[in-house]
């Protein structure tokens, strides 16, 4: 193992710190180490250390985080390994290796076929919502309020009964 | 549990019946669905699989139709019983290694299997005979949908339905026919046809799918892309390239007779006398020769003998059903005696096939090649 700094002579000092809850680790040479003022424990901070050659390894040790799925712990190395995921929010977590990989097996990368019925529902609501709501910008531009009232009506009368219907199984 | 009591026989599956079944034999949809929240079963502890299962398994017996039904976790049968399975295509091979916190459930009527935590949370099938891809379609969408009340699928408005493997993502549909070629594979023509169907995107597989060999010139397609398309198109794409296959095997036998008809029934004649007087023979050998008695049948030369027949012993001449009418396990050698003993009984009345005056047929084969 290369000293950290130098990166030139063998590590002989090892040294482990925890920094906000983080195990940080550093390897030195003993010239290196002297010259950090390592050898002196009193008047020695690692934190200072690693601000400034630490950086990297930070960035390795986030790397390595962020490749774990939050919601069930799957590594893409486990992916490498299995060729299945670990459960369905790994989708979102692996987000971008998966749309090239997806590229490379399907015909598209977007699905354009059947949707579970409460998601249909929530599709035709927000797309008329939405038709509503453009409609009811533009009336009130032209300031014909007599027509704002009446989409206005209809936008409520639209979100009572979204809410109705999905309190029904 | 005897599963024996609950599938139906043999004889009784072997007279369903369905569109241009001379050469489409089933024709099949599978649905991959999984459940919101939940780690896939491959990933998830055991103890997160038994809930999962049950979970799944109490909602599934709650669609009407599926009243009645036969349902089991994998950890209740026997390594033949999953065998048995496997052979009547109820459950994939992968299914078959699985134990607890994995299940069955099927149908009465054994159109509708689902499979609870095979490599995803549900596996559904829709199982026909004949080709009749898009029955099998609206069978298992409307059952897909009926679960949709009890059970929180994972999908995404972007991705479709998540599955354990990417190359399932999106409507998770597979839709595969099982076809007997003799015809094109007498006719050194059945690989054009292979590449040909893998350019359109679809794939080729054996008998008993992934990873298994063309036993008597059966052979499964599929299509491979499950995103970027609706269910509908993946369907109607599929319907189209199978009624093609059909035409191209109808006219492969037609064109085999009129140029080699001398080579086929040879090799029916062969096939039937193997069959009928062997007295050991390995059930790839069985399934290699019933292929060709099979059309030998399809070719009325087997007057007043039943397809029903032959369907029925391609089922119960494989390693689990035999073993299981002979109650257990055996040895290999045993089951190739216990086989061809089954074979002589039950081809005892059928007669030689009925091959037309040769001496002429040999004057046509010659001319033919004489052009």
């Amino acid at each position: 193992m290369l000293c950290d700094i130098c990166k030139e002579k063998e590590a002989t000092v090892h040294l482990t710190q925890m920094v906000e809850g983080k195990t940080k680790k550093i390897d030195l040479c003993e010239s290196c180490s002297k010259a950090k003022g390592v050898d002196d424990p009193a008047g020695f901070s690692l934190a200072d250390l690693l601000l400034g050659l630490g950086a990297s390894q930070e960035m390795e040790e986030a790397d390595t985080a962020s490749t774990k799925c939050p919601q069930c712990g799957f590594s893409q190395a486990d992916f490498k390994k299995t060729g299945r995921l670990g459960c369905p929010e790994c989708y979102e977590h692996f987000e971008e290796g998966v749309e090239g990989l997806l590229k490379t097996m399907h015909k598209g990368t977007r699905h354009t076929g059947k949707a579970p019925a409460v998601w249909q529902q929530t599709k035709d609501y927000v797309d008329q919502m939405h038709e509503l709501q453009t409609l009811l910008d533009k009336a009130i531009a032209k300031e014909d309020y007599e027509k704002a009232a009446e989409l206005r009506d209809k936008i409520t009368n639209l979100k009572t009964e979204y809410a109705a219907a999905a309190k029904t199984p | 549990m005897n599963i024996h009591e609950i599938l139906s026989s043999p004889a009784a599956a072997a007279e369903r019946e369905g569109p241009s079944n001379k050469i489409v034999w089933s024709s099949r949809v599978r649905l991959a669905r999984n459940l919101a929240n939940t780690p896939f079963p491959g990933w998830a502890k055991k103890s997160v699989r038994v809930e999962t299962f049950k979970h799944i398994r109490d909602n599934v017996l709650q669609v009407e139709s599926m009243k009645d039904s036969f349902d089991t976790g994998m950890d209740k049968l026997t390594t033949l019983d999953k065998q048995i399975l496997v052979e009547r295509h109820f459950i994939s091979r992968e299914h078959a290694a699985k134990n607890t916190g994995s299940g069955l459930v099927l149908s009465q009527d054994e159109n509708i299997s689902v499979m609870i935590n095979e490599e995803d949370h549900l596996r559904m099938q829709a199982l026909l005979p004949g080709l009749q891809i898009k029955n099998a379609w609206d069978a298992i969408d409307q059952f897909d949908t009926h679960l949709e009340h009890g059970l929180d699928f994972a999908y995404s408005k972007k991705r479709g339905y998540l599955t354990a493997c990417p190359t399932n993502l999106g409507t998770g549909i597979r839709v595969s026919a099982m076809l007997h070629l003799p015809g094109l594979v007498l006719s050194e023509q059945v690989n054009q046809i292979i590449q040909a169907v893998n350019k359109l995107g679809l794939a080729v597989r054996g008998l008993y799918g992934e990873g298994t060999e063309a036993l008597g010139n059966v052979f499964q397609v599929s299509n491979q892309m499950t995103l970027g398309e609706t269910e509908g198109d993946i369907v109607e794409r599929l319907n189209k390239v199978l009624l093609q296959i059909v035409d191209h095997e109808e006219n492969a036998r037609v064109k085999l007779m009129e140029s080699k008809p001398k080579m086929v029934y040879n090799h029916i004649g062969r096939a039937y006398g193997i069959l009928a007087n062997a007295h050991s023979i390995s059930s790839k050998e069985t399934m290699n020769l019933l292929s060709l008695l099979r059309l030998g049948m399809d070719m009325k030369l087997f007057p007043g003998t039943s397809q029903a027949l032959i369907n029925e012993l391609i089922i119960i001449t494989q390693p689990a059903h035999l073993q299981k009418a002979n109650d257990g396990k055996l040895s290999a050698e045993k089951r190739d005696l216990l086989r061809a003993d089954l074979l002589r009984d039950r081809l005892k009345d059928v007669d030689r096939p009925v091959v037309p005056d040769t001496k002429t047929l040999e004057d046509s084969q010659n001319q033919g090649e004489n052009e």
